[in-house]
């Protein structure tokens, strides 16, 4: 372990690469700062840049952009009341009533200063036992997969949006139907391709993640008159107040930060959990663990409040990262794109990554503490400068979104039919957004339909064509069991909803 | 009478998992196979069926939270044409190249959006694409197919 530290600290530690976390951090924390671009877009646009990189800068630099693109969400929460990402709605609980009673200046510091806490307590989290998981997973067979790609599936579709359950699972059977199309992985037969020559190959990864996210986001703004930009013409410089911290906040730092990093850090671990609901939940544990009278101050500017849900945020990014690491299967749409760039570069994540590729695996977790002091020192002097670089309108914004989209698709394929196929489905994302259709489950069943259908094949060959291998291992019936209570949780919730 | 979009979203989805189940049906595969337990139609068979479960569903059940959309308040025009330049850059890209095509998509956009500010759409336009074709192409060896600049001796 210590030799893959040094080979890790090694890679990250590169002048390219601490270039590139910079980059990373900088660019995420400005697409995550407009509300309705999230990470996914931010990491989505930086593909077709990262082909030009080894494997590990490329890896390095969209978990600088995910980082960045969360800390970015917590700034518009704080300042507009306006969360660039789901995973920092939480923080504008008390993080806008800071502001309005013109501590802006120190609710950004708190707020940087639990990000850069709770990322690197769960980098260090993610160090121990991303080897020891790899080890575990070594064990698991193609049924164990199978079903937890089901769980993963089930999960995302579960904690997607309130009451969207269905929805969710109908993109992710449309994300699948999507990934069967082209060669079959085995016997080589076409399916879905109408004898069309340019899908034989199957759709593209990026295309489609380009398509249903950074073009559809852009037509979507259009559409709906939305101006990401204009809440950001209102952040003044002048009134932001001062970043200092005094000892009574810290204080109240000190005791936050541990347990929200750990909570943030388990459930980004979950496969579908994710930033959002690791925000949330630290709030609410924040809430009944603190004393009566903090508990009054909930909700309109608490320390408490504001760092909670930022350090748990953070913690589930790199939570985020365990199950794609280790066992090859991501547990969230942001990270299903990076899995799938990951492909992209040859790289089959998943256990023997620990072994096979030892400078990505540590020089991803090695980067996130680099990335988290760049974060810090970058940011917090310059978050109200690049506030104001926010102000650019969009009828610059969205072109030069359109033109990545598709320059992206144009060099990787020099295909016209690509660049209509990826017009049509942002088309069609767009019209399933305006009616609440959610796109990460589309992503992530996109990226686990091969494996998912490689998983399913071993096993039915495997026990002759019988469905018993789903119940024959312990662990197998552990990880259905698991799907089937978040369904059961997921139906009792829409139940007693009022 | 109100229809409710999102049930109507879910009979299309029904009916194109009708059609894509039909379609996996007649996936051809070799008569050694035909008997498998497993070949290159059993997964898409099963999708099949999980797209008519859950857009069933979906049909069936009510529905409390309706998403109601304000057709009024929605921008179609703008929406249509930046989908239909995107279409022609799409179109010509290969043809004509990369650089001018991309750079008259950027302005015809910016154009189209609502800006009249012509030095800065000119700026955010021409030069902007040299700069990312330069970083692409000059820094990043990324390759960049671009007939109209080899025709006039820019690029080799």
């Amino acid at each position: 372990m210590i030799e893959g530290i040094l080979i890790g600290l090694t890679t990250a530690l590169s002048f390219q690469n601490i270039f590139m976390v910079m980059i990373g951090c900088f660019f995420g924390t400005i697409i995550g700062m407009l509300p309705g671009l999230g990470p996914m877009t931010a990491i989505a646009l930086m593909i077709p840049i990262t082909y030009g990189f080894d494997p590990a800068t490329g890896l390095i630099l969209m978990a600088g952009v995910y980082y960045g693109a969360v800390f970015g969400g917590s700034t518009s929460s704080i300042l507009l009341n306006a969360p660039g990402v789901p995973g920092t709605v939480a923080t504008s609980f008390d993080g806008y009533p800071m502001a309005q009673q013109g501590k802006a200046g120190k609710a950004l510091a708190i707020a940087a200063w639990s990000s850069f806490a709770g990322g690197t307590l769960s980098a260090i989290y993610l160090l121990f036992m991303a080897p020891s998981l790899s080890k575990v997973s070594l064990s698991f067979r193609s049924p164990d997969y199978f079903a937890l790609m089901i769980l993963g599936l089930t999960a995302i579709a579960a904690f997607s949006s309130k009451g969207q359950f269905l929805k969710a699972m109908m993109m992710v059977v449309l994300g699948l139907m999507l990934a069967s199309v082209g060669q079959d992985s085995l016997s080589d037969i076409t399916r879905f391709t109408f004898d069309n020559m340019n899908l034989t190959d199957g759709i593209s990864f990026v295309l489609v993640v380009m398509s249903t996210f950074a073009m559809s986001e852009a037509l979507t703004i259009i559409l709906k008159r939305n101006d990401p930009t204009a809440a950001a013409k209102q952040v003044s410089l002048t009134e932001l107040g001062s970043i200092r911290i005094n000892k009574e906040e810290r204080g109240k730092m000190y005791r936050t930060i541990p347990r929200s990093s750990v909570i943030g850090f388990l459930i980004g671990v979950l496969p579908g959990a994710g930033a959002t609901i690791a925000s949330f939940l630290a709030y609410g544990m924040e809430r009944n663990l603190v004393k009566d009278e903090e508990k009054e101050k909930f909700g309109k500017g608490s320390v408490n409040g504001l760092s909670a849900p930022e350090t748990a945020n953070n913690a589930a990014c790199s939570g985020s990262f365990v199950p794609m690491l280790t066992l090859g299967i991501p547990g969230s749409g942001t990270t299903a794109v990076m899995l799938g760039a990951l492909l992209g570069f040859g790289i089959q994540p998943g256990p023997r990554l620990y072994m096979t590729n030892p400078e990505i695996f540590w020089s991803v977790i090695m980067s996130m503490y680099i990335g988290m002091l760049i974060l810090l020192i970058l940011n917090l002097p310059l978050i109200p400068y690049i506030a104001r670089i926010l102000a650019v309108p969009k009828n610059y914004l969205i072109p030069l979104i359109l033109f990545f989209s598709i320059t992206g698709i144009y060099v990787m394929s020099f295909n016209n039919f690509d660049i209509y196929l990826m017009i049509g489905i942002a088309v069609i994302a767009t019209f399933l957004r305006l009616y609440d259709f959610p796109m990460p489950p589309l992503i992530l069943a996109f990226v686990l339909g091969g494996l998912m259908e490689e998983n399913l094949r071993r096993s039915l060959l495997l026990s002759n064509g019988s469905w018993e291998f789903l119940w024959d291992r312990t662990l197998t019936v552990c990880i259905l069991v698991t799907t089937i209570l978040i369904v059961l949780w997921h139906i009792y919730k829409t139940l007693t909803k009022k | 009478m109100n229809i409710n979009t999102t049930k109507i979203i879910s009979l299309l989805f029904f009916i194109f998992s009708a059609f894509y189940l039909y379609t996996a049906y007649q996936i051809q595969v070799f008569a050694f196979d035909e008997n498998a337990p497993f070949n290159a139609r059993t997964f898409p068979i099963y999708l099949g069926y999980a797209g008519l479960f859950f857009s069933g569903l979906k049909l069936i059940l009510p529905d409390p939270d309706t998403i109601k959309v304000e057709h009024r308040t929605l921008e179609y025009k703008k929406t249509a044409l930046l989908i239909v330049i995107a279409i022609i850059y799409g179109a010509t890209i290969l043809k004509v190249g990369y650089f001018l095509t991309t750079s008259l998509f950027l302005f015809a956009s910016y154009y189209f959006l609502g800006e009249r500010r012509w030095v800065l759409m000119f700026l955010l336009s021409f030069p902007f694409v040299a700069g990312f074709m330069y970083l692409l192409h000059g820094v990043l060896e990324i390759y960049l197919r671009d007939p109209f600049l080899k025709s006039i001796g820019v690029m080799g």
